[in-house]
């Protein structure tokens, strides 16, 4: 149908105009042509139209290829718009109702809606792929066609629905200019209807959203690809259906998003599915990043189960635990999520009409803009999403789904065996030679890599005392000196506040790390810098066990330009001391604010020497094994 | 730095006349003493090996101590005497002091070591060629095998020597995972492998001449060099220096237990060079005069730290406090995968030392020979690889050897 569509070109531009643009007319900063063509789709009845004036040539893919001149300006500028492909589609998107989080193809899905048509590729005329066989045309429409609007032109021909309530013209049909307006009307008032549904996330069965933005940059992707026929097809209608998907992604706060910058969090909240109410008072310096207000938002989260349908309910699981808390600490937290995607990946299949790779990643994609709605992705979930997102992208286009599905799941359980639990296993070999007799060993938190190393000295016969510091509000350590002290170490507990009197008897500094930056820092739980600092002062040896898929190239000199801000009352309240609960009552005062940071970066200064899996390094040597082993890491 | 330049060449004129000559001949005198003394008191055992052997090579007076050495002959100081004679006296002593079960790599390593021009890590690697040249393996696997064996023997033999293991390291590093394997047949990968390690004494002496020649630009007219221990790279430096016809001057430190120092301001009488001999006492009080500390390296470790003769940390400290450069030259053999955090954390190489008078038994005497002088306290090291920090040298070993 598209093709027609930009061959409604020949209709006059205002009326398309009006009847396209009311919803987001800001987005349509792109060019004239395609806005023509947008509004003329809508009243796709035209397609008649189209099918006339569209000659073969118009059935050609929206790859970018020099437009072939022949026809009207319009196709030129709109084939000129590399993307533009996906713009149309985009458009037509909006017109049309889409199941908004399911980008893959509806019509897979839900029979009754109506699809918009992977017609994208034919719908720029314009340009002319050579390389695109009239067959993908074929390929491309899968749609279902409400049964008000049907038209089919012809086999090669895609059908294009138009809003569900025009549909009740039959396409065929030529209208005339006043019936276009109507139609654009009613189209326009369905659309706000399917909005105001849409923004409430879109139920399960049919849902309507209008994609909100369909901003020509997007349009860019779909163009960039240029395989055979119907990988193009597929693409475009990613393309279109994507639209939602990828304002999602957008949406969700980008990992290190600027949560000072007004309209941008604006943004981000409209997206969120976790509704998390903002603390009130923030430290100055630290506004830049989000701060919630805890516990409020899990009963919210789970009534919304349903609602969100493309989550898969084991993302959906960890996800809620991270928000709880359940899960902490980078490995742990790394393994859930990827043992949740890997159930994801099972039960995946590929919508018709799409590709594994492509549709696999966008999935992924807003599995993870959901989890770091919950927390803040730690920099070592951000390198295992690399990895993942690495390794569906180079899958062998040849792989049937099954296999594909398998060999994903396997490199997940790959990278869970090699990069996480062998890594584990060869620190501890490295740091156990650095335990002698007699030692007195400092660790503070409890960090796995730590406990596997005192617990595996201990095994060894080795005679050393541990001495267990940890600091409120998480009060971490108990939990590995319990288990330390069950084992039979000799150990002693103490508060970080008495790090700098205990520090004289300490031979050795044993710390964990949620990261190693380029430059040596390591980024690890907040009170290790002091600790670090403190032993450095004193000459005590500080070393940090990280596993290498925890190192980042980043290069970052102080804790606040990222960091984690953790639930403030936590910091204000001690559970169960009534009687020292001070604050009671303060915590909302404009000029009280309250600081529980999460993370701190220990300058590498006062680090003496990292042991990852490929032995015991200097932090000098962290950007070695980055620039290294990154190929390494990724397995590509 | 400049300023002191114009009063160097007065310096250099006096100390011409005074302090030179006497040098060489109190140290002839006096040593030989002591290090019979040496031989004499302390039982083999308690010796790294590596260092009976460096006594061997760098006593200052060898022909009259070896005399006396003679005549109090024990088993026990063959090792000394056949230094003194050629390498052919090498097996026996291999046969008793090491428990060879091969055809005896270590004999083989014992009597390239005798050739005193030539550095430990390249004695181990001809050892090991040798050991290809023996074996009557079929297959690069057996070989492989074999030469693991050997190296891990060689290793064991003297566990203190940081360039022996980096030596039979770097060359198992070469067969194992090399072009080398990528030959069609046996014979002729085993014949390349062989004449990797003959090239390899010819490798390390140009890495000397490369250092050499890297650190000419760190030497400037009218500086003075504080020297520690004896080093052929550093001797190799300095003599490149007064080759180029700089004017410079040599503060040797004593090196107190083996007295290397001496011998190193020897040789550079010899050269010509004004050198002032200090105990190793005084370098804290001559530091201010010092332009710049220059010492070798018993092995580069992964820190980029040195391990080094005793006294090389004292003395690094003391520049850095003075805010005086550190250079280290070391040949790149000589980096290690050790990562030693402090002082103790590495198998002391214990040597025998002389006081001159009986210690008595309760006292309890330091024999450790080396100390580990962590990177901050160096400023660059001269290597063969070019002029590195010690940052770099954990970079190199992790392309080395992962």
């Amino acid at each position: 149908m598209d093709p027609r569509r930009t061959a409604r070109t020949v209709s006059d531009p205002k009326v398309r105009q009006v009847g396209f643009f009311t919803p987001a007319p800001p987005e349509r900063s792109i060019s004239d042509p395609p806005r023509f063509q947008d509004p003329i789709q809508p009243p796709s009845p035209s397609s008649t139209q189209v099918n006339d004036q569209s000659p073969s040539g118009n059935s050609l893919s929206p790859v970018m290829i020099p437009p072939a001149h022949h026809h009207s300006d319009n196709f030129l500028r709109t084939a000129l718009q590399a993307t533009s492909p996906p713009k149309a589609f985009s458009y037509s998107a909006k017109t049309v109702t889409i199941p908004p989080e399911n980008e893959d193809v509806a019509s897979s899905f839900s029979p009754g809606r109506k699809v918009v048509s992977a017609k994208s590729p034919s719908s720029f005329p314009g340009v002319k792929a050579s390389s695109v066989p009239a067959s993908e045309l074929t390929t491309v429409s899968v749609v279902n066609l409400p049964p008000g609007i049907s038209e089919k032109a012809g086999g090669a021909s895609v059908e294009v629905q138009n809003d569900r309530p025009v549909s009740a013209k039959t396409l065929k049909e030529k209208t005339s200019k006043a019936e276009r307006r109507a139609l654009q009307e009613a189209q326009r008032a369905a659309k706000a209807a399917a909005k105001a549904e849409g923004t409430k996330a879109s139920s399960a069965a049919s849902k309507v959203v209008t994609s909100a933005n369909t901003k020509p940059s997007k349009a860019t992707k779909p163009s960039s690809q240029k395989n055979d026929g119907s990988q193009v097809a597929a693409s475009e209608k990613k393309g279109g259906d994507r639209a939602p998907e990828k304002d999602r992604k957008k949406d969700a706060p980008h990992p290190r998003m600027q949560y000072d910058d007004k309209s941008r969090v604006e943004k981000a909240k409209k997206r969120a599915v976790v509704k998390q109410t903002e603390a009130r008072n923030r430290v100055e310096l630290f506004r830049h990043l989000p701060q919630y207000e805890h516990g409020t938002q899990l009963p919210d989260l789970e009534t919304k189960f349903f609602e969100l349908d493309p989550m898969h309910p084991a993302v959906y699981k960890v996800g809620l635990q991270y928000l709880s808390g359940d899960i902490r600490g980078g490995n742990a937290r790394c393994i859930a999520m990827f043992q949740a995607f890997k159930e994801a990946i099972k039960d995946y299949s590929t919508p018709p009409e799409k590709t594994l790779i492509r549709d696999l990643t966008a999935r992924i994609s807003s599995y993870v803009s959901f989890l770091i709605e919950c927390r803040p992705l730690s920099i070592s979930m951000g390198n295992a999403i690399k990895f993942l997102k690495n390794r569906i992208a180079k899958l062998p286009l040849a792989l049937s789904e099954s296999e594909a599905k398998s060999m994903l799941m396997l490199d997940i359980d790959r990278f869970i065996n090699e990069k996480i639990i062998l890594s584990e296993k060869v620190i501890v070999k490295h740091a156990v030679t650095k335990i002698r007799d007699g030692d007195v060993l400092l660790t503070y938190g409890a960090s796995s890599v730590v406990e596997m190393i005192l617990l595996h000295a201990h095994e060894l016969g080795k005679h050393f005392r541990v001495v267990v510091v940890d600091s409120r509000p998480k009060l971490e350590g108990q939990l590995l000196l319990r288990r330390l002290v069950r084992k039979g170490l000799s150990c002693t507990y103490t508060h970080v506040n008495a790090v700098s009197c205990i520090m004289q008897d300490v031979t050795r500094v044993f710390l964990g790390a949620s990261s190693v930056l380029s430059n040596g820092t390591v980024y690890s739980r907040v009170g290790t810098a002091c600790v670090a600092m403190v032993a450095h002062a004193f000459c005590v040896p500080v070393l940090v066990c990280c596993e290498a898929y925890k190192f980042h190239e980043r290069v970052q000199l102080d804790s606040i330009c990222f960091n984690e801000l953790g639930n403030p009352d936590a910091i204000s309240k001690v559970q169960g001391r009534e009687e020292i609960n001070y604050l009671d009552g303060f915590v909302n005062q404009e000029n009280l604010q309250l600081l529980n940071l999460i993370y701190d970066a220990t300058p590498s200064d006062y680090v003496s020497m990292v042991i990852t899996d490929y032995g015991m390094i200097p932090p000098t040597s962290v950007p070695v094994i980055v620039r290294e082993y990154r190929r390494d890491h990724l397995w590509s | 730095m400049w300023w002191r330049s114009a009063s160097f060449i007065l310096d250099r004129q006096q100390e011409q006349n005074t302090n030179l000559p006497p040098n060489p001949e109190s140290l002839l005198l006096s040593s030989p003493p002591p290090s019979m003394a040496d031989s004499l008191q302390n039982p083999k055992p308690d010796i790294s090996a590596y260092y009976q052997t460096r006594a061997a090579h760098h006593a200052v007076v060898t022909s009259d101590w070896l005399a006396q050495a003679q005549a109090a002959v024990s088993v026990q100081t063959n090792d000394d005497v056949s230094s003194g004679s050629d390498g052919r006296v090498a097996p026996t002593c291999g046969g008793t002091g090491g428990d060879n079960k091969t055809f005896s790599v270590i004999d083989e390593f014992n009597s390239w070591r005798k050739q005193p021009d030539l550095a430990e890590a390249v004695a181990a690697i001809r050892a090991l060629a040798a050991v290809i040249r023996a074996s009557q393996a079929t297959t690069m696997m057996e070989l492989e095998i074999e030469l693991k064996k050997a190296s891990d023997s060689l290793k064991a033999w003297d566990a203190t020597s940081i360039s022996l293991t980096a030596g039979c390291d770097l060359f198992m590093r070469y067969v194992t995972r090399t072009s080398a394997l990528e030959y069609e047949d046996f014979n002729s990968a085993r014949y390349r492998l062989i004449e990797r390690a003959e090239k390899f004494g010819e490798i390390s002496y140009k890495a000397r001449r490369i250092i050499a020649m890297l650190s000419q630009d760190f030497i400037f007219d009218g500086c003075t060099i504080l020297v520690h221990g004896f080093s052929r790279v550093v001797l190799e430096v300095l003599k490149t220096a007064a080759q180029n016809k700089k004017h410079f001057r040599v503060f040797c430190t004593e090196g107190r237990p083996d007295r290397t120092g001496l011998r190193l301001s020897n040789e550079l009488a010899k050269l010509d060079v004004p050198v002032k001999l200090l105990i190793d006492s005084a370098v804290a009080y001559t530091m201010d005069e010092v332009d710049m500390v220059l010492v070798g390296a018993d092995g580069v470790v992964e820190s980029g730290g040195i391990i080094n003769m005793m006294g090389t940390y004292q003395i690094a400290l003391v520049s850095h406090s003075m805010n005086k450069p550190v250079y280290v030259a070391a040949e790149s053999y000589k980096f290690a995968r050790l990562y030693p955090l402090d002082q103790k954390d590495m198998g002391p190489a214990l040597r025998t030392i002389d006081f001159g008078v009986p210690i008595p038994s309760k006292v309890e005497v330091e024999k450790s020979a080396r100390d580990y002088t962590p990177p901050q306290y160096l400023t660059l090291l001269f290597t063969d690889l070019g002029v590195l920090t010690p940052s770099v040298v954990s970079d190199e070993l992790i392309q080395l050897y992962l």
